[in-house]
């Protein structure tokens, strides 16, 4: 079964952690992403830049194009992950893994998924 | 004057998100055949990209209803439910690749058009396909 | 990994927010600065036993709002009941009730927190120094080393601030939108100083310096987020994000100055330059440059480039000229003249920088820029004078390096006359 998890954090918190904070964020989520990698079970992995570099289109009969993100959200989301993970359970653990002292992960189980046509 | 990025080498190449946000109790409401018509649409819209080898990967998201959320705390909690309640919920996303901002904007506008919902366009630090689980 | 390092960045993140709401309340900069003073000490002393709070902004403020207030009772036990203006006028609210109505007035705070470090009658010395006390939250140590003076000098130089915005009379009341939108070029104005600050630096001040780059690019974000639809704001973040970008490159094991044309590239910082762009991207399709944005796009070009042999000089040429009629001044032609010579040769270039010869006539860039270009000429001796003018005009050991480097390449490159 495919869940994505959401990574939310307040980007302002993030972009004052130092660069060792930072690093070791970063090798942790690469632990993470290496264990399903490893089983053969790790999809589409993204992290975004600030919501400051977003543009939003709002639907409609003439779209309007929007400067910023789609809301303004006190934590703002960050990326995502793709994971094949056997139960709930199992993408719960990741998301335990991946937590740091502020912030959530969201797991939103996916109900379709196409893996595209395979980017550079 | 132009961003230039369609210039020369791929070094400074982007990746781009893009997140569709909707109220989903809306679109919970659709009946199959305006769902089906949507979709069909969106596909339309995303063949050209997939065309030339530009589109990455897409997912629909199960509704909030569905979410389970763990937060950080003295002990991390898991909760049911998303992780805020906003008035328009992320409920997919693609991922695609774009010569310019441009291009993936005028993609959200056609996804965009006669519909509802948002589209947040955001550029991509990082991003690895995967392992093929997908 | 410590608790406390985390809790730190979370601190400064929220202080701005935090500050502005305290600021709001209590209408007195220092009362407020101590009531967030020891709302953190309180942080770092409940957050690593109870766990972080949801929203580390609301907690500071409502601990450093309940903290002041105590004081003032305190202060004021025989004394009548204090005046309306002296409590809040949202009594003993809930977390929950602060949070909500923080919420809106989230941006003023932060707005009203700027302006006030920015004010037009404080001097830029004492704009920067109040903005990386108030907004960045740096120790008045950390902020004298920085710039080289004592922390004594550094503190009397924040209370002289602090004392004419009191005097001042700084208005606490929401800024309005003419207001604002004047406001905001000085904010901007006063960020890319700061940057500059970090960004010129050289040699053993290094170490201290390059940090300034990083705390301008922190608040360029931040008035980003306040202003999410500003093309010269976007500009700004762009232009500083793309120029720090190249530091790793810039300095070498020194702290010595690398030319543009001699860095390596593949030492730049892409996610930097990736941001930077993005910036860009957004921007331009406002179709309204400014000078902070058309500098960025200057500065993306290079980025582009995947050698200095590459670079487009033919758009730099082009950008120059956009600048020129946006913020004409000899220094921009002197920079337009270095791009023309690429596209033009030196002759055309040289003439484009004979009339800036006498507003000039102190800068020692100006004759770096004609030295090369008589040099490129063949024409040595004129080269060699202009050259040596440049060292003697240069103030610093960092801009007589400039030069020589630019000479000992060009001794390097040409052949004797």
């Amino acid at each position: 079964m495919l869940y994505a998890l959401l990574c939310y954090n307040f980007e302002s918190v993030v972009g004052c952690w130092s660069k060792e904070k930072d690093d070791a964020v970063m090798a942790k989520h690469a632990a993470v992403a290496q264990e399903f990698a490893a089983r053969g079970k790790l999809g589409p992995v993204a992290r975004l830049m600030p919501t400051t570099t977003a543009v939003t289109v709002r639907a409609g009969p003439e779209p309007l194009v929007v400067d910023g993100p789609f809301a303004e959200t006190k934590e703002q989301l960050l990326g995502f992950y793709v994971f094949d993970c056997a139960e709930l359970e199992e993408a719960i653990e990741a998301a335990r893994s991946l937590l740091e002292e502020t912030g959530a992960l969201e797991i939103r189980p996916i109900a379709a998924f196409y893996p595209g046509t395979g980017l550079k | 004057m132009n961003g230039g990025r369609t210039s020369k080498g791929r070094e400074n190449a982007v990746l781009y998100a893009i997140l569709c946000y909707h109220d989903e109790a809306e679109v919970g409401a659709w009946p199959k055949a305006k769902d089906d018509a949507v979709i069909a649409k969106r596909r339309l819209v995303t063949d050209k990209l997939a065309a030339n080898g530009k589109l990455g990967p897409v997912a629909r998201l199960m509704p909030t209803t569905a979410a389970t959320t763990v937060r950080s705390g003295r002990e991390p909690v898991v909760i049911d439910g998303p992780f805020a309640e906003t008035k328009e919920q992320l409920l997919g996303f693609y991922v695609v690749d774009c010569a310019a901002l441009e291009e993936a904007i005028e993609t959200a506008r056609q996804m965009g058009r006669e519909e509802s919902g948002m589209f947040e366009v955001r550029p991509i630090r990082y991003f690895a396909p995967g392992s093929g689980a997908t | 990994m410590s608790d406390v390092a985390w809790i730190d960045a979370a601190l400064t993140a929220a202080r701005p927010q935090a500050l502005g709401a305290l600021l709001r309340y209590f209408r007195d900069l220092d009362t407020a600065e101590e009531a967030f003073q020891e709302a953190c000490l309180r942080a770092l002393k409940n957050w690593p036993v109870n766990g972080p709070p949801r929203d580390p902004a609301a907690w500071l403020i409502l601990v450093g709002r309940n903290v002041a207030l105590d004081e003032k009772r305190r202060l004021n036990r025989h004394e009548p009941l204090p005046a309306e203006e002296l409590v809040s006028d949202l009594g003993d609210a809930e977390a929950s009730l602060i949070e909500r109505l923080d919420s809106t007035h989230y941006r003023d705070d932060l707005l009203r927190l700027l302006f006030i470090c920015c004010h037009p009658e404080l001097p830029a010395t004492q704009q920067i120094a109040l903005a990386l006390r108030l907004v960045s939250g740096l120790s008045v140590k950390e902020i004298g080393r920085a710039f080289l003076v004592s922390e004594s000098a550094m503190e009397q130089r924040i209370t002289r601030a602090k004392r004419r915005v009191a005097e001042a009379e700084i208005p606490f009341e929401t800024p309005g939108a003419p207001e604002r939108a004047e406001r905001l070029a000085a904010v901007a104005a006063m960020i890319y100083l700061l940057f500059n600050e970090g960004y010129s630096a050289s040699g053993g001040t290094v170490h201290v310096r390059v940090p300034l780059c990083e705390e301008a690019i922190r608040l360029a974000r931040l008035l980003l987020r306040l202003f999410p639809s500003e093309p010269e704001i976007m500009g700004l973040a762009a232009l500083l994000l793309l120029q720090h970008a190249r530091a790793p490159a810039r300095l070498d094991a020194d702290g010595a100055i690398v030319l543009l044309e001699d860095q390596d590239r593949g030492r730049w910082n892409r996610a930097m330059i990736a941001e930077g762009l993005a910036l860009v991207d957004k921007a331009v399709r406002h179709r309204r440059p400014g000078p902070y944005l058309v500098q960025a796009a200057i500065a993306a070009v290079h980025a582009h480039a995947p050698r200095f042999e590459d670079t487009d000089w033919a758009e730099i040429d082009l950008l120059y000229a956009t600048l020129e009629r946006l913020q004409p001044s000899p220094v921009v032609t002197l920079n337009r003249a270095v791009a023309a010579s690429k596209v033009r040769g030196p002759a055309a270039a040289l003439a484009m920088i004979e009339p800036l010869a006498a507003p000039l006539s102190g800068y020692f860039h100006f004759f770096g820029v004609k030295g090369a270009l008589l040099m490129q000429l063949g024409r040595g001796e004129e080269a060699r004078v202009a050259f040596d003018r440049a060292i003697a005009l240069a103030n610093t050991t960092a801009e007589a390096a400039h030069i020589r480097l630019h000479l000992d390449r060009l001794m390097k490159d040409s052949q004797p006359a």
